[in-house]
């Protein structure tokens, strides 16, 4: 995966395969502290002990088409050789988060990507549930995004129709490129 | 900027449409979204779909996704249902044929076999 927004998305899939019904996605964006930090938290079914032991080795996956995973393990991967490391805090029954961080003036660190698309093919995705929140910082400026609150506004209308797919391609791109000095 | 008010807008526009879309056949696009087809490009693949579907306004369309159905090698896959007609499924779709596929499958009615499973596993 080139992208960290492609591991963000990837990550996200777990949340959702765990039954969640919310998603918060952080992305802060800190040059002063030369500090990226990605969190990914959930309040799905959450992970027992055991699993949480596991869950950095290849070898372990929920999947059962293949015996190995290897989402987690690649994203902590780009963290250390970025400079940063990824953790994962998880309760049964309450949610996983999973932060990552990186260096971000490090050669190594992944660009972030496109996240708008990232979050449009996870709405686009699963139009009922979850809810989504994307919360993205750099430095004093920031954006977000809940799908919640377009929920309420739609009054009941789906997410997925496509004149509201427009709308947030066009809501995302702008916000996120205002973010950057409306580069 | 795209704001709130926006939206009200759309959904007084599309309620009109949405009685009409009931009358209409469905069909579903189906595109695979675990790690196996995240790093193929499946992301691109969806995007290209919303957008193109969006362009054409087809109501009768509604994208969503799976995780892994084991063919990893041959991700991105998509499985496109149209009503009353058997699943096709299509292997290592990039943008350009996502496009091609919904002006091809999905408002034509035509398969495109080169790019289907049975085709691709064949050759």
């Amino acid at each position: 995966m080139r992208e960290l927004s492609l591991h963000i998305l990837d990550i996200a899939q777990n949340s959702i395969t765990a039954g969640a019904s919310l998603v918060t996605i952080r992305i802060d964006e800190q040059s002063a502290n030369d500090l990226l930090t990605i969190a990914i938290e959930d309040d799905g079914r959450g992970m027992s002990e055991e699993l949480q032991k596991t869950v950095n080795d290849p070898f372990t996956t929920t999947r059962s088409t293949r015996k190995i995973g290897l989402g987690i393990p690649l994203m902590k991967a780009g963290a250390l050789r970025s400079g940063g490391d990824l953790a994962i805090q998880s309760e049964l029954g309450k949610g996983t988060k999973l932060t990552a961080t990186y260096r971000l003036g490090n050669i190594d660190r992944p660009p972030l990507g496109n996240i708008a698309e990232t979050i449009l093919s996870l709405v686009a995705g699963n139009p009922h549930s979850p809810d989504f929140i994307l919360d993205y910082r750099v430095g004093e400026a920031s954006y977000s995004f809940d799908t919640r609150t377009i929920r309420e506004a739609l009054k009941g209308l789906p997410l997925n129709l496509p004149e509201v797919m427009a709308w947030f391609k066009d809501n995302l791109k702008e916000g996120i490129q205002e973010l950057h000095g409306g580069a | 900027m795209k704001t709130l008010a926006d939206l009200e807008a759309i959904r007084k526009r599309t309620l009109d449409n949405l009685n009409t879309r009931k009358d209409e056949h469905s069909t579903r696009v189906v595109v695979g979204m675990a790690t196996c087809g995240i790093a193929a490009g499946a992301r691109p693949v969806m995007a290209a779909f919303i957008d193109e579907v969006a362009k054409r306004n087809l109501h009768q369309v509604t994208i969503s996704q799976t995780g892994c159905i084991g063919l990893c090698r041959l991700e991105p896959i998509v499985e496109i249902t149209k009503a009353d007609e058997e699943k096709v499924t299509y292997c290592k779709v990039t943008p350009e044929i996502a496009r091609e596929i919904v002006a091809s499958h999905l408002v034509n009615g035509t398969v495109i076999q080169k790019y289907t499973i049975g085709h691709i596993e064949n050759n």
